[in-house]
C-alpha cells in the first residue's frame, strides 16, 4: 500500500467521519431543542418524560449504547444497519447533553422578559419563539461549540460498529502496514483539523447569531 | 463458561441474576481504570498547567498546543495510539495501564483548564498581602493560594471525574475485561446480547447518580472560603 | 540617625506606554508621619506598592533602611532576586483597601502565620503577641472569628494587627477606609490615630480623609500625574495651599464631603 493510496483511505474515512458528525450534530440539535423545550416549558409530564431521557442518557457510556442499538436491539426485532445504529446512538447522546445546555439558556432568560411578555397577553408559543428563544440561543452557542467538537471526537466510536470513518481506516491500514505511529498520528492530525473547523464555524454562527440578536432588538424597539 | 462462572438462561430474569457476579468483577476493573485514570489526569493536568505558567514563552506555548491537540482528538484514537505505537518503541504495558494513560491523558486537557480557573479565581489581593507579610513562595502557595483553590477546583474535577468513568468502556476495545468486554462476551457465548448490555446500561447510569450525589455532598461540607492546613 | 530611612531618586515607573512616575524623587525620615493625597490615577498608590514590592519599575533607584532595591550589580530595568526582594520586604507592612484578609482562616490565625512562618517563632509567642494586638484594636472577642462574620472595620482593624505583628519599620496605609461603609471609617482611623502615637514608627498613607491627614500626618504631599506638586506641614497646604491645583483639588474635594 503506497502511502498516496493511504492518504486516500483516510480521506474517505474522514468524509465518512464528517457526514456522521455533520448529521449526528443537527439531528442532535432537533432532539436538544425539543427536549430542552418539553423540559422547561412542557407541562408536568412532558417535563417529566424529557427529563428520564436527558439523565438516562447522559447516564450511560456512548460505547454502550451503541452497542445496545447494535447488538441487543435487533434481538427485540429492530435491525438497524450501521450507519443507522451510529447516527442514532450518536443523535440521542449529544441530544441530551444540549438538552441540559437549551434547558440552562432558557431559565437564564431574566424572568422580568416573561413577566413583560406575559403582561403584553403574548401567547406562549409567541413568548418562546419571538422572547425567549432569540435571546437564549446567543447564551448557548459557546457550549454548542463545545460539544459539536465533542460529538466529533465521540464519532470515532461508530468505527467499532463497522462504520468506516476515519478511525475504522487508520485501524485496517495499520493492521495492513503496521507503521503505527505514522498512521495515528495522520488520524490524530486529522481529526485536530476537523475539530479547528468546527470550532471556526461555530464561532462564525455565534456571531451571527449574537448580530441577529442585535438586530432583532433594534428592528423591535 | 467464563472463569468458572456459569450462567442460566432458564428465564432472562434468572439469566441476568446469574451473570451479575461476571459483570461486578468487570465493574471493579472499571473503577479501579477510573480512579487510575484521574489520579493521571490530575498529576498530568497540574503539570499542564505548571508549564504553561513559566516565563519560558515556547515552552508555555507549546503545551499550550499540545494541551490543544489532545483536547481536540478523540480518546480512541488516542488509546490506539498509545496501544499500538509504544511497542513499537519497546514499551510493553498491560492493557489496563495503557487505557489508565489514554483515559488520563484525555481528562488532563480538562484538568489542566480547571487548575488554571481555580487559580486564577483567586484574587490578587491575596498573593499581595501574602506578599506583603513576607511570605516565601512555597509558604504563598501551601497557606493560603491552594487552600483557597481547591474548593472551587472540587466540584469540577467531580463531574470530570464522572465524564471519565463513563468513558472506561472504551478500554475494552484494547483487550481490557471491563464490564463492557465482559457483557459483549457473555454475548458471543449465549447469543443473547440484550440482557447483558441492559445490566450494563442500568449500572452505569445508578454509578454516576451515586457519584454526583457524593459530589454534591462533598461541596456541601467543604468550606467555600478554603480550607486552613492544621 | 543619618540620612533619611526612605528614599526615593529618579524613580521611573512605566505600565506598558503609559508613565506613572518620571523621575521622582521623594524622601522619608525615620518616624515621620507623611500622607498622600491627590486625585486617583495620580501615582500615589504605586509609590506605596513600588515601596511593597508589588510592583517593578524601571528606573532610578530606591533605598529602604540603608537596603537598595537595586541587585548589587543589577544594570538596566528592575530585576531583582527573590532573596533580596524578602530582605526588603522584612521592613515594611502594607493594610490594603479591600483588607485582604485569608477567609480560610481565623482572625488570629491571620495574624500569627507571618511570624510563625517568616519570623520564625513559636506559636505560643506569636500568638501572645497577636493577642495582645488584637487586644490593641478591640477585638480580643474576635480572636476566632472568621474574616465572613467580621464587619469591614473589623476586618481590617485584624488586617492592620496583621500588619503590625510582623513589626515593620515602615507601615504603609494605601486608602485603608475607601472600601468602609461611612459608619464603619472611624473605629479604623482610631487605630490608625493610635498607631501614630508609636514614635519609631514610619506611616504613609494614602487617604480621601482630608480631615484625618490633616489631624495626624507630620508632612502632606499633594500628587498629580506622577509628580508632587506640593507638600509641607498639614496646617500650611490645607489652610493655604500655594499651587492652583492642590487649591482646585481641595476645594472639589470639601464641596464633595459637603454634599454627601
Amino acid at each position: 500500500m503506497s502511502l498516496a493510496q493511504e492518504i486516500l483511505a483516510m480521506a474517505k474515512g474522514a468524509e465518512m467521519t464528517a457526514i456522521v458528525a455533520i448529521g449526528s450534530t443537527l439531528i442532535g440539535a432537533v432532539l436538544a431543542f425539543a427536549f430542552g423545550i418539553a423540559r422547561v416549558e412542557g407541562g408536568r409530564l412532558l417535563s417529566w418524560l424529557a427529563l428520564i431521557y436527558i439523565e438516562f442518557m447522559r447516564g450511560t457510556p456512548l460505547l454502550v449504547k451503541l452497542f445496545w442499538l447494535y447488538y441487543a436491539l435487533p434481538l427485540v426485532g429492530v435491525s438497524l444497519d450501521p450507519f443507522t445504529t451510529g447516527i442514532v446512538g450518536l443523535s440521542l447522546n449529544i441530544g441530551a447533553y444540549g438538552a441540559e445546555v437549551v434547558r440552562g439558556g432558557l431559565q437564564s432568560v431574566a424572568t422580568a422578559q416573561r413577566e413583560a411578555a406575559r403582561a403584553l397577553n403574548f401567547p406562549r408559543r409567541h413568548t418562546l419563539l419571538h422572547i425567549l428563544l432569540p435571546q437564549a440561543v446567543v447564551e448557548m452557542m459557546p457550549a454548542f461549540g463545545n460539544l459539536a467538537i465533542q460529538n466529533l471526537k465521540d464519532t470515532a466510536l461508530v468505527s467499532l460498529i463497522s462504520i468506516a470513518d476515519l478511525t475504522f481506516r487508520a485501524q485496517q491500514i495499520r493492521n495492513l502496514t503496521l507503521a503505527g505511529a505514522r498512521v495515528y498520528s495522520m488520524t490524530l492530525v486529522g481529526y485536530f483539523v476537523m475539530s479547528l473547523l468546527v470550532a471556526a464555524l461555530m464561532r462564525f454562527l455565534e456571531i451571527r447569531a449574537r448580530r441577529g440578536a442585535a438586530f432583532a432588538h433594534s428592528a423591535h424597539g | 463458561m467464563i472463569y468458572g462462572y456459569a450462567w442460566d438462561t432458564s428465564s432472562p430474569l434468572a439469566y441476568a441474576v446469574s451473570i451479575l457476579p461476571i459483570l461486578a468483577i468487570g465493574l471493579v476493573v472499571t473503577l479501579k481504570a477510573a480512579v487510575s485514570g484521574f489520579v493521571v489526569a490530575l498529576v498530568l493536568g497540574l503539570i499542564w498547567y505548571l508549564l504553561r505558567r513559566t516565563r519560558i514563552r515556547a515552552v508555555a506555548w507549546s503545551t499550550a498546543l499540545l494541551v490543544e491537540f489532545i483536547r481536540d482528538t478523540p480518546l480512541l484514537v488516542q488509546l490506539f495510539f498509545l496501544y499500538y505505537v509504544l511497542p513499537d518503541y519497546g514499551v510493553v504495558l498491560p492493557a489496563l495501564v495503557t487505557g489508565v494513560l489514554a483515559l488520563g491523558l484525555q481528562y488532563s486537557a480538562y484538568t489542566a483548564e480547571v487548575y488554571r480557573g481555580g487559580f486564577g479565581a483567586v484574587p490578587r489581593g491575596q498573593w499581595e498581602a501574602a506578599i506583603a507579610l513576607n511570605l516565601s513562595r512555597y509558604r504563598i502557595y501551601r497557606d493560603i493560594v491552594i487552600p483557597q483553590a481547591v474548593p472551587r477546583i472540587m466540584p469540577a474535577m467531580g463531574n470530570y471525574a464522572v465524564s471519565m468513568l463513563k468513558e472506561t468502556p472504551v478500554l475494552s476495545v484494547v483487550t481490557v475485561l471491563d464490564m463492557l468486554n465482559l457483557a459483549n462476551m457473555i454475548g458471543d457465548r449465549t447469543f443473547e446480547y440484550l440482557i447483558p448490555l441492559s445490566l450494563v446500561g442500568v449500572i452505569f447510569p445508578i454509578m454516576t447518580t451515586l457519584c454526583s450525589v457524593g459530589i454534591h455532598l462533598l461541596e456541601r461540607i467543604l468550606p467555600r472560603d478554603g480550607i486552613a492546613l492544621r | 540617625m543619618t540620612g533619611p530611612l526612605i528614599e526615593f531618586r529618579d524613580v521611573g515607573k512605566r505600565f506598558d506606554r503609559l508613565t506613572v512616575l518620571d523621575r521622582f524623587c521623594f524622601t522619608v525620615q525615620q518616624g515621620e508621619k507623611v500622607s498622600l493625597i491627590g486625585p486617583s490615577g495620580s501615582g500615589k498608590s504605586t509609590v506605596l506598592r513600588i515601596l511593597m514590592t508589588l510592583e517593578p519599575f524601571q528606573e532610578g533607584t530606591l533605598t529602604l533602611g540603608g537596603i537598595s532595591y537595586h541587585q548589587p550589580h543589577g544594570r538596566g530595568p528592575f530585576k531583582a532576586s527573590e532573596r533580596h526582594l524578602r530582605e526588603v520586604r522584612r521592613n515594611v507592612g502594607m493594610v490594603f483597601q479591600s483588607f485582604n484578609l485569608f477567609p480560610h482562616m481565623t482572625a488570629l490565625r491571620n495574624i500569627v502565620e507571618a511570624p510563625m512562618a517568616v519570623l520564625g517563632l513559636g506559636r505560643e509567642e506569636a500568638e501572645s503577641r497577636a493577642l495582645e494586638l488584637l487586644r490593641l484594636v478591640g477585638l480580643l472577642d474576635k480572636k476566632d472569628h472568621f474574616p465572613a462574620q467580621l464587619s469591614g472595620g473589623q476586618q481590617q482593624r485584624v488586617a492592620i494587627a496583621r500588619a503590625m505583628a510582623m513589626r515593620p519599620r515602615v507601615l504603609l496605609f494605601d486608602e485603608p477606609t475607601s472600601a468602609l461603609d461611612p459608619e464603619l471609617v472611624g473605629e479604623v482611623l482610631g487605630v490608625i490615630r493610635m498607631l501614630a502615637h508609636e514614635h519609631d514608627l514610619t506611616m504613609l498613607l494614602v487617604t480621601h480623609e482630608m480631615r484625618f491627614a490633616r489631624e495626624i500626618s507630620d508632612r502632606v504631599c499633594f500628587f498629580d500625574s506622577g509628580q508632587i506638586v506640593e507638600q509641607g506641614s498639614p496646617d500650611r497646604i490645607f489652610a493655604e495651599p500655594a499651587h492652583p491645583r492642590t487649591r482646585a483639588f481641595l476645594k472639589s474635594v470639601l464641596a464633595e464631603s459637603r454634599t454627601a
